[in-house]
């Protein structure tokens, strides 16, 4: 592996075990300054007083999976314009063209969304 | 191996520089808000109140840490490193000088723009651990609209890629021209939008609306694991600052050297202010707006906007 690659996987790795051992860290210091005296009114559920009724764990509303599914969609397209947007300036002039008509799909399938009332939160 | 010790030293650094920021963003943010209402904000501990934040720290460390009796237990316990470590992370691409970044790599605007979303799980996972249906509804809101607003956040940063063509946040500082300003305008504008509502801030704090959901998917958490939270949040708007201002605003520009370090703070702190004072300002949206706003005005806004920097490209 070139040294440059392997520094920054390096760094980055450390960045990811430092971030984590700052908060278990500073768990860890509560946990031994912290007063612990359990108490079944205390470990209830926080909802403003009232006495929860069922589980919290239900089905949830299509509309949520739809944004999820737009989201995937575009930001897919999204990695995709990544890589000509750095090597624009090197390309001929009727790439941008092609990156036009595919901004356009783009914006067709917002088009399509929108009409369809997917976009409309219910 | 002294790649790790030198990303070890500099992910210390980040981490301090977090706490610190949120100490002092925290600080900030109730002196400004105290102003926007006519109030002083804190001003007993230390001069003008600013040691309050590190008293209300050791607070906060003190109490009690409670796990809900109905909480899936482990999910509780690891949602909190799961939202804070990503955006730690993500501190470590951000240029501050020409060539000059903790983490200096060719991928750092896709890396910046990627590894905090994994914040998303951790919110996600947070709500709905807690086993609270106020907490289980926030976190559906905050995955939904974090994940809405990337789309329109990662287009509008792709403006200034292609003007500047790389992806080294470093380079990509020192390439910029003063025109630029004007030409990415609409998407410096859809980027901050976005990241406000990216972060979960007032007025797109609907995830954590207290009038209807308490306090949203950390309804549940208590003492330090709610700081942990909180400084995730002062950590974002610090990242999003430092990012909006070395990207857009151009970094250092017009200064060089360590006064245009000194610059970028400026702007960043500038931005930061920006962002309290949207916050204090203006009412909280509705789930409805919130959605429309993304999707049929800012999304479309940005890809104009992509399509306006294409074409000017070829005749540079």
């Amino acid at each position: 592996m070139e040294p440059k690659l392997a520094f920054a996987y390096g760094a980055i790795a450390s960045f990811l075990i430092l971030g984590s051992l700052f908060v278990v860290a500073t768990l860890g210091i509560s946990r031994l300054l912290a007063p612990r005296k359990p108490d079944p009114e205390k470990y209830s559920i926080y909802e403003c007083g009232s006495e929860p009724i069922g589980p919290p764990w239900v089905q949830f509303r299509v509309g949520y999976y739809v944004y999820a599914l737009l989201f995937v969609l575009f930001d897919v397209e999204t990695v995709f314009l990544y890589p000509w947007a750095v090597t624009v300036r090197a390309l001929p002039v009727f790439v941008l063209g092609e990156m036009i008509v595919f901004i356009a799909i783009l914006g067709l399938g917002l088009a399509y969304a929108w009409k369809e009332g997917a976009l409309k939160w219910r | 191996m002294s790649g790790l010790l030198w990303g070890m030293l500099f992910g210390l650094l980040a981490g301090t520089a977090i706490a610190l920021a949120a100490l002092f963003g925290v600080w900030w943010e109730r002196k400004v808000a105290g102003r926007i209402q006519m109030r002083f904000g804190p001003q007993e501990a230390g001069p003008a109140g600013l040691l309050q934040t590190l008293a209300d720290t050791i607070k906060l460390v003190l109490k009690e840490d409670i796990t809900p009796r109905l909480a899936d237990k482990r999910l509780f316990r690891v949602a909190p490193l799961v939202v804070f470590t990503p955006v730690a992370m993500s501190l470590a691409v951000i240029p501050f000088a020409k060539g000059w970044a903790p983490l200096d790599t060719s991928v750092g605007v896709l890396f910046f723009l990627a590894v905090p979303s994994i914040s998303v799980l951790g919110i996600l996972l947070g709500g709905w651990a807690s086993g609270n249906s106020y907490a289980t509804l926030g976190g559906m809101r905050g995955a939904a609209q974090m994940v809405s607003y990337e789309v329109p956040r990662t287009l509008a940063v792709l403006s200034v890629v292609v003007l500047a063509g790389t992806l080294r946040p470093t380079l990509l500082l020192g390439r910029f021209q003063w025109w630029w300003l004007i030409a990415t305008f609409a998407g410096f504008v859809v980027y901050l939008i976005s990241s406000i509502a990216e972060m979960n801030r007032g007025p797109f704090d609907l995830a954590e609306a207290e009038s209807e959901l308490v306090a949203g998917y950390f309804a549940d958490y208590s003492g330090i694991r709610w700081a942990v939270f909180m400084m995730t949040e002062y950590g974002s708007v610090l990242a999003a600052s430092l990012f909006g201002a070395a990207t857009f605003l151009g970094g250092g520009w017009p200064f060089g050297g360590l006064l245009g370090v000194v610059a970028l703070l400026v702007k960043a702190v500038l931005i930061t202010t920006l962002i309290i004072w949207v916050k204090w300002t203006l009412p909280r949206m509705r789930a409805d707006q919130l959605m429309r706003l993304c999707w049929t005005v800012l999304t479309p806004i940005a890809l104009v906007q992509l399509l306006i920097v294409g074409a000017v490209v070829p005749w540079l």
